[in-house]
């Protein structure tokens, strides 16, 4: 989420880069809270605390209630970080520019009647607000003074800001006194402004990177400590001198050790409450930290594929018997989840939906057996346990993304427990939540997406699909039990080949059949009328996140203009967006993609183990972008994947969300 | 590869099931014989277009059903198909159906209100029972009109929702609903109106508007143009079979606005002048594509592959719950065709009067509800009926 944050900011600072009139908005709240805030913030906004606008106001003292409110309101609204400008204003080191280029705007705002405490904590909700009402108490301070006369007390300070407000005359008497100011400094712009501007276009991209990294950091280290400091920040004003040269030296190296070891500290507390479901693998010391509390023991894979380093990699085989050996050492892990999870891992449960029924019933039982410990709250521990539960069969196997909701569904009903239930009532009406979950969103919302799925097939047609999904075949099945008379395309890949299950069970029925493997999938799409795809989760942005192979598929049928038609349950959707199969994905056994059965290359795999340059790719799932999807099937009735939100937005808040 | 696909075993399907090969008496022109295979939405269109005249959207609303003569051949034979079901919803609507002005949605409407009104129910679950089975009947009765089966859903679904809201007695709840009746008239006339008003600020000056089939509201969007001293130019398609755009020319030239008539298959070569194409639709389903007259989905296939925008003017009642992948994924709905000389008996005759434009060659939807991107027309319907 940060580094996508950092660019949205960039174009409002070029912008406050070509206006230079505008230039002190966004930065000025940043001084001000470094003010209110602890020594580290100074610190922590190093390239900006030496900024001009920063030292004119230090001097000029802010009553701290206001900073308390500006201060806790940034740490509500984000406020936008100028990174490259910052870096370019750090390395100008110019103050003459900052003061030249205020003048305008208190031309503008000099008049407005901004300044109220009150107002300004009400306003920082919204970033405009926040800008301009600290521009707008930028220009009561300036008019009165050049930037050398800034120096002065905040109580006379304030006043002539009041007089500002009450008086348009004075107001404009003072911008005259304003724009006397900025004359002194107007000579030297133009010239500071085109040096600031090559030297913006020297700082490389990953430099301008790095730097917003080591702002990010210190920021968040300043958000930290803030909370903790707010009270005693009345008087920052001493720790700030002394603070101030330090960032001065520290930010162009941007590289530095020190900043780059604070990113990664803050960066694992900012994350401690976020699922571990995301937790990146290429993060050395989370991985460490995560091993330390794992029960399973798994060993990493040692040559991996460098693209998917973030992902969870492990030899096969070799915990399985380790864990069964020592189920009854492990107390915390309830056994039914331990037996799900020991069943996620060898593989013996697979399907979304069978995954996820086989842990809801785990969970089930394990809420059934829960005793709350005395002194305890039955929510908060239950949570925790849950919790457990879950980091548990992450290590066992990556959840799927529908396991994720159903857990989120869980977690959501049980802090909606009504404080006054008595145990054994709250588990019961838990244990019945979640077979309602199991039976409302999962079973009968098979039921229904075959019903609609059937009216999309007519006789004499040709059905193609990939893999297994338990909905496509349940509709293929109905299908030809209500007597439609077609044929079906199953198309299936290695290493799985869990196309060769659904197609033992069609042609038992009495299917016509066809089996091939993907290879093959340009010359059969020809003769196909329909493609019926199983989903592991579709996205807010509709897509379509499956079984690998699924979007070779998709596409596929897109270029011979067969239409898509992915059923899915409502229940699998999410409000994330996914826009490649990188960032979240799963990696699979990469020997059984080494290996192939029936032939005998054991001796041919012993010299590929060791070979460096070689590395085995076996990614499970791929995401299948939203316009080769002709129509989601879903229980909500038939609709194209651009209504996915609507769906999740309508229907699922009552569920999931908070 | 073409016996591959499935269309061509569809058709052969169809061919071998239906009792009498439809083409075989094409040239003589009887083809009420086989009732189920003729769209009754399309006739009355047909109907409504054959006795257009100048008054024919100044008309009121409110002007008293049928009269129009003219339209006694066609009609006549259409209740007939009625009257074998011997079903009072059904000579009701067609009653109300025969005013050229009034949506075949508002009809079915209309002909729901007279089930309330007749009704001898005396609780709300017989009367959403019976006006349930009342709907049923008049959709199963022209399933190719698809206002008809949206304006029966939207109808039972008002009626279903306010039923839960409880009213303190049974007569309020009914004059409610009869009342709601009455609006959805007058929503379908403003619906005219507002989308003519929101189209506006796409018509500019000097543009060339290319136009397909008959639509009242189009032709309403045009007319406001013109009121508002908009200079714009209109190509007409010819829209054989009915000769639509001839109708629609004759209008326009009333208006003073420039019109050129085209044939159909020249829309390609002219695109080229086009700056925009506006065409009505019969119905809007969820994928936000349109169901309108043969030939739309060719037109805009052509505008998108040369970069013209292509919008619909539809009322919102026109949206559908339907889903068709491809343009043989909806019940058929056939008309004749006459070529005017006799075509040989093993030649086969197309005669579907409608085809299905996916959304991706849409540009924009102008509805009651607002100028909408063909993907917010499922997020309407699941709000609408979810």
């Amino acid at each position: 989420m940060d580094p996508r944050r950092g660019p949205l900011a960039v174009p409002k600072v070029r912008r406050v880069g070509f206006f230079t009139s505008i230039e002190p908005s966004p930065e000025t709240p940043r001084p001000n809270r470094s003010l209110s805030g602890p020594a580290e913030a100074i610190t922590s906004s190093s390239p900006l605390s030496d900024s001009p606008s920063g030292q004119f106001i230090s001097p000029v003292q802010i009553p701290p209630s206001r900073h308390h409110s500006d201060n806790l309101a940034s740490r509500a609204a984000p406020v936008p970080v100028p990174g490259p400008s910052a870096f370019r204003r750090q390395l100008a080191n110019d103050r003459a520019l900052h003061v030249g280029s205020y003048n305008p705007v208190d031309s503008l705002l000099g008049t407005s009647p901004p300044s109220s405490n009150g107002e300004v904590s009400e306003d920082s909700g919204s970033l405009f607000g926040f800008q301009r009402s600290d521009s707008a108490k930028l220009s009561a301070s300036f008019p009165n003074g050049g930037f050398d006369m800034t120096m002065r007390v905040r109580a006379p300070q304030e006043s002539e800001a009041k007089v500002a407000i009450a008086s348009t005359s004075d107001g404009r008497k003072k911008n005259v006194e304003a724009s006397a100011g900025e004359g002194e400094s107007v000579a030297a712009k133009p010239r500071k402004e085109k040096e600031t501007k090559s030297l913006k276009e020297k700082t490389s991209k990953a430099e301008r990177r790095a730097i917003q990294e080591a702002q990010r950091a210190a920021k968040a280290s300043a958000k930290g400590e803030g909370s903790k400091r707010a009270g005693e920040s009345s008087r920052p004003k001493p720790s700030k001198p002394a603070k101030q040269p330090q960032p001065k030296k520290e930010a162009p190296q941007v590289t530095s050790s020190v900043s780059e070891k604070r990113a990664v500290s803050v960066e694992k507390e900012r994350r401690m409450d976020v699922p571990q479901t995301q937790m990146q693998y290429d993060d050395k010391s989370r991985v460490d930290k995560a091993k330390r509390r794992s029960v399973v023991e798994q060993t990493e894979s040692k040559n991996k594929v460098e693209l998917f380093l973030h992902l969870p990699q492990y030899e096969r085989g070799n915990q399985l018997p380790n864990l069964s050996s020592n189920i009854f050492s492990l107390d915390t892990i309830h056994h039914a989840v331990y037996k799900v999870g020991l069943q996620h891992l060898a593989g013996d449960i697979s399907g979304d939906n069978a995954r996820c029924i086989a842990m809801l019933h785990a969970f089930q039982e394990a809420i059934n057996d829960y005793t709350t410990p005395p002194m305890k709250d039955l929510t908060m521990d239950l949570t925790a346990k849950i919790n457990g539960y879950v980091s548990f069969l992450i290590e066992c196997r990556p959840l799927s993304m529908s396991m994720g909701n159903a857990i989120r569904f869980l977690k959501n009903q049980i802090r909606k427990l009504p404080v006054d239930l008595s145990e054994p009532e709250a588990k019961a009406s838990l244990c019945s939540e979640i077979g309602r979950f199991i039976d409302e969103k999962i079973l009968l919302a098979d039921k229904v997406i075959v019903q609609h799925a059937v009216t999309k097939i007519r006789d004499g047609e040709v059905l193609l699909t990939y893999g297994f999904s338990c909905v496509v075949e349940m509709i293929l099945l109905y299908a030809h039990e209500i007597g439609r008379k077609f044929r079906v395309v199953i198309v299936d890949s290695r290493p799985n080949l869990e196309g060769q299950k659904l197609l033992r069970r069609l042609v038992t029925r009495g299917l016509d059949c066809t089996y091939t493997h993907i290879n093959a999938v340009s010359y059969i799409m020809g003769e196909v009328t329909r493609v019926f795809l199983g989903a592991s989760s579709i996205f807010s942005n509709g897509t379509l996140y499956s079984k690998v192979g699924t979007a070779c598929v998709a596409m596929v049928a897109n270029a011979f203009s067969v239409p898509v038609i992915v059923c899915c349950e409502a229940y699998k959707f999410h409000e994330r967006v996914l826009l490649d199969s990188i960032c979240s994905n799963e990696l699979g056994d990469p020997d059984a993609i080494a290996n192939v059965p029936l032939r005998n290359n054991k001796k041919h795999s012993k010299t590929m183990d060791n070979n460096k340059n070689l590395q085995f790719l076996n990614l499970m799932y791929d995401s299948t972008p939203a316009e080769y999807i002709s129509m989601i099937v879903t229980d909500y009735g038939m609709i194209p994947p651009t209504s996915i939100p609507v769906i999740v937005r309508e229907y699922r808040r009552e569920d999931l969300l908070l | 590869m073409w016996r591959r696909s499935a269309s061509f075993i569809l058709d052969d399907e169809r061919r071998r099931t239906s009792n009498s090969p439809p083409m075989a008496d094409n040239t003589t022109r009887a083809p009420f014989q086989n009732p189920d295979a003729i769209s009754a939405y399309y006739q009355t269109r047909a109907a409504h277009h054959g006795v257009i005249t100048s008054d024919w959207l100044a008309q009121a609303q409110a002007a008293v059903g049928g009269g129009v003569s003219g339209e006694e051949n066609s009609d006549s034979s259409v209740s007939e198909l009625g009257k074998d079901k011997s079903f009072n919803v059904i000579e009701e609507f067609n009653g109300w159906r025969k005013q050229p002005d009034l949506a075949e949605a508002v009809a079915a409407i209309r002909a729901l209100a007279a089930v309330i009104r007749a009704s001898e129910a005396s609780t709300m679950m017989e009367l959403e029972i019976e006006l349930k089975k009342a709907s049923d009947t008049l959709k199963s009765w022209d399933k190719t009109s698809i206002s008809l089966t949206a304006g029966c859903d939207l109808f039972i679904r008002y009626v279903t929702r306010t039923s839960a809201l409880e009213y303190e007695d049974f007569n309020s709840a009914k004059s409610r609903l009869l009342e709601r009746a009455e609006k959805f008239g007058e929503i379908s006339c403003k619906a005219r109106k507002i989308i003519a008003m929101l189209s506006q600020d796409f018509i500019f000056d000097g543009c060339t508007i290319l136009v397909h089939g008959l639509s009242r509201v189009v032709l309403e969007i045009l007319k406001t143009a013109a009121q508002n001293n908009k200079l714009f130019r209109v190509l007409c398609t010819e829209g054989r079979p009915d000769g639509t755009g001839v109708l629609l020319s004759n209008e326009l030239s009333k208006l003073d606005i420039p019109v050129k008539l085209l044939l159909d298959s020249a829309v390609a070569y002219s695109m080229d002048e086009v700056d925009m194409v506006f065409v009505g639709a019969d119905g809007v389903v969820e994928s936000g594509g349109i169901i309108n007259m043969m030939g739309t989905y060719q037109i805009a296939l052509v505008a998108h592959s040369m970069n013209k925008p292509v919008y619909v003017a539809a009322e919102s009642y026109k949206f559908a719950r339907l889903y068709p992948l491809d343009q043989k994924d909806m019940a058929p709905a056939l008309r004749p065709i006459e070529f005017g000389v006799k075509i040989p008996a093993k030649v086969e005759v197309e005669m579907s009067a409608r085809d299905y434009t996916p959304p991706q060659y849409l540009t924009l939807l102008f509805t009651d509800l607002g100028v909408l991107s063909p993907s917010v027309v499922s997020d309407e319907l699941i709000q609408l009926y979810l």
